[in-house]
C-alpha cells in the first residue's frame, strides 16, 4: 500500500480515528507522519523504551526478585523521589541518584544485559572525589597481582607490592 | 536577510574547515551524560526543581567564555517558535527530546556551534561536541574539558561501582556516546553496506541513518556510535569505533576505485544527471535532493566535478530540511510548497558557486 500523502514511499503507518462514531482511517509513511504532525518525535524513542522495559520483565530471576521485592516491602520506594519498583520496570529509567541504591539489589542482570555482561564503571572519575577513588583502584590492581605471585610462589616480588599497597593506604590514612 | 548570509547560517562555523579523512567522515561527535548529584532526573522532576536548573545555568554561565570556544550563550527552548527549534534540531545542536520537552529544557551554545550543552535533556546535562572529519580522540579531550570546567561548579550524581548515574541504564558509567557521521556512497550503490551493517551491530556498535533512531540513510549518510556505556574506559570505547571507522574508510576507498575502474562511465553518468537534476529541476523532494547531493559530493571527491567545495553536502544537507526552509520562508509551507522552495534554493546555491 503506498502513502496517501506522498504517493511514493509504502505506507507504514495506519492510523485510525474515531469521531462521534465516524470512522476515518489514514494510511501514510513515517516520513510523512512526522512531517504532517500525525506522530511526534518522541515517540521515536518509544520503542526503544518498550523493548527496555520489556528486557526487565523478560528477566525470570528479575521477576522473581521483584515479587519478592514487592512481597517484603509493597511500597519499596526510592525514598528520595518517591519512584518504585514498579514503575522504574515499567518505565526503563530511574528517578535520581539514590533509585541506584534503592534497588541496587535488582540492577546487575539489567545492566549485564544491556551492557553485555558489564556492571562495573571503568573510565572517568569526577575530579573533586578523584584521588581517593583512583587510590582505591589501584590498591585492588595490586592486590590481585600480589595474590598472582603469591600463587606463583615468586615471593619476593609479591612483598614488593605488598609494601607499594602498604604505602598507598598509608597516605590514605593520612589523608582522610 | 541575504541568501549568502543565511546559508552561513546553515553550516555551522566549524563545519567550514575540513578534517581529517572528510572525503568520508563528515564530522566526530562526543555526547556526555551527566546529572545533579542532589536533584531529582528530569524525567520525573517537578517544574519548580527543573527551572532552578535552568536558573543556575543562566547565572552562572550565560556569556561567558570557555578557553577557545567564544561566548557561551545560553537559551531557553521555550522562548523560541517552533521553527527555530526545528532549525536547531536539523543542525543537530538540540536532540529531538529537547525540542518537544520545551517548557523546563534550556541548551548552552558555544559561538562555534562547537559545543552544545543540553539542559534538562532526559538527564540533566547533554555535553555535545563535534569536531569535522574523523577526529573522535581529539573530541573526547575536548569534551572531557568542558565536562572538567562544568564540575567546577556542580556535583555530579556519581557512583564508585557505577560511574556517573544517568537516567537510562544505557547510558550509565561513561554517559558517553561517541558517534561518526559518514558518507558511504560506494558502499551503499555495491550493496555492501546491508551485509556491514549486521557485522558492525555485533560489535557492541550502531547504524543509524542521519536523523537518528529510525531514520533512513538519507543521502548515503550513517551516523555510527557505541552502544555500551558501562565497564569499558572512554579511551576503549573511543578507539574501538576508531578502528571500525578506520575500516570502514578504507572499504569505501576500494568500493569507489572499483566503481571508477569497472563502471566509469555509468558512474560519471549518475554523477553528472544529478548535478543537472540539482542546477535545473523546479520541485525537488528532500530524499531525492538528498540522493542527488550525495551523487555530487562523490563526484567532487573523484574529481568529476570542479569549483565545487565538498561542504555543499552537510551544507544542503541541513537547508533542505522542512524546519529550515520554513525559517527562509519565514512561515509554515504545505509539502508542494517546500519543494518549490528547496528546487530555488539549491539552484541559487549552485549558481553562487558556478560564479
Amino acid at each position: 500500500m503506498e502513502c496517501q500523502e506522498c504517493h511514493k514511499r509504502p505506507a507504514t503507518l495506519h492510523l485510525t480515528n474515531v469521531i462521534n462514531g465516524q470512522k476515518t482511517e489514514m494510511h501514510v509513511c513515517e516520513q510523512c507522519a512526522k512531517e504532517n504532525g500525525y506522530v511526534s518525535y518522541g515517540q521515536e524513542g518509544y520503542s526503544l523504551h518498550n523493548l527496555l522495559s520489556g528486557l526487565f520483565h523478560m528477566n525470570p530471576s528479575s521477576i522473581q526478585d521483584h515479587k519478592q521485592f514487592s512481597q517484603s516491602s509493597a511500597a519499596h520506594a526510592c525514598p528520595k523521589c518517591g519512584l518504585t519498583y514498579h514503575e522504574f520496570t515499567r518505565v526503563g529509567k530511574f528517578g535520581c541518584a539514590s533509585c541506584y541504591e534503592t534497588f541496587e539489589d535488582n540492577l546487575n542482570p539489567i545492566f549485564r544485559r544491556v551492557h553485555s555482561g558489564n556492571t562495573k564503571h571503568e573510565g572517568k572519575i569526577p575530579k573533586r572525589m578523584g584521588s581517593g577513588i583512583e587510590k582505591k583502584r589501584k590498591i585492588a590492581a595490586y592486590r590481585e597481582s600480589m595474590q598472582e605471585y603469591i600463587q606463583a610462589e615468586e615471593f619476593e616480588k609479591a612483598a614488593e607490592i605488598r609494601d607499594k599497597i602498604r604505602l598507598l593506604e598509608q597516605q590514605e590514612e593520612e589523608e582522610s | 536577510m541575504s541568501l549568502e548570509n543565511f546559508m552561513s547560517d546553515a553550516i555551522s562555523p566549524w563545519m567550514k574547515e575540513n578534517g581529517p579523512d572528510c572525503d568520508i567522515v563528515m564530522s566526530s561527535r562526543i555526547r556526555l551524560a551527566r546529572n545533579f548529584e542532589n536533584r531529582s532526573f528530569p524525567l520525573i522532576a517537578k517544574a519548580e526543581e527543573l527551572d532552578d536548573v535552568l536558573e543556575f545555568f543562566q547565572e552562572n554561565y550565560q556569556n561567558t567564555a570557555f578557553n577557545h570556544q567564544g561566548a557561551l550563550q545560553f537559551i531557553r527552548i521555550a522562548d523560541l517558535s517552533p521553527i527555530e527549534k526545528k532549525v536547531l534540531v536539523e543542525k543537530h545542536l538540540i536532540s529531538p527530546h529537547l525540542a518537544e520537552h520545551a517548557e523546563e529544557a534550556g541548551v548552552l551554545l558555544s559561538e562555534s556551534e562547537q559545543v552544545s550543552i543540553m539542559v534538562n535533556e532526559e538527564d540533566h546535562l547533554r555535553i555535545q561536541l563535534y569536531l569535522p572529519g574523523f577526529q573522535l580522540q581529539k573530541a573526547l579531550n575536548k569534551a572531557f574539558e568542558v565536562d572538567d570546567w562544568l564540575e567546577q561548579k556542580i556535583t555530579y550524581a556519581f557512583d564508585e561501582e557505577r560511574g556517573y548515574l544517568t537516567t537510562c541504564p544505557t547510558n550509565v558509567g561513561t554517559g558517553l556516546r561517541a558517534s561518526v557521521m559518514m558518507h558511504l556512497p560506494a558502499l551503499t550503490m555495491t550493496h555492501q553496506m546491508n551485509r556491514l551493517t549486521p557485522a558492525i551491530n555485533q560489535l557492541g556498535l550502531v547504524v543509524r541513518g542521519i536523523y537518528g533512531e529510525g531514520s533512513e540513510a538519507q543521502g548515503n549518510i550513517y551516523q555510527i556510535s557505541n552502544q555500551i556505556t558501562l565497564g569499558k574506559s572512554e579511551q576503549d570505547i573511543v578507539e574501538d569505533l576508531e578502528s571500525v571507522v578506520s575500516q570502514l574508510i578504507e572499504q569505501e576507498r576500494q568500493a569507489r576505485e572499483t566503481l571508477t575502474e569497472e563502471l566509469s562511465i555509468q558512474l560519471e553518468d549518475r554523477i553528472f544527471r544529478s548535478y543537472g537534476t540539482l542546477q535545473y529541476s523546479r520541485i525537488i523532494e528532500s530524499k531525492e535532493a538528498a540522493t542527488c547531493l550525495s551523487d555530487v559530493r562523490l563526484g567532487i571527491d573523484l574529481g568529476y566535478i570542479e569549483d565545487m567545495p565538498q561542504s555543499i553536502l552537510n551544507e544542503l544537507m541541513v537547508l533542505i530540511q522542512p524546519g529550515f526552509l520554513q525559517r527562509y520562508a519565514k512561515r509554515s509551507l504545505s509539502g508542494r510548497e517546500r519543494d518549490v522552495l528547496r528546487a530555488s534554493l539549491i539552484r541559487e546555491r549552485m549558481h553562487l558557486e558556478n560564479n
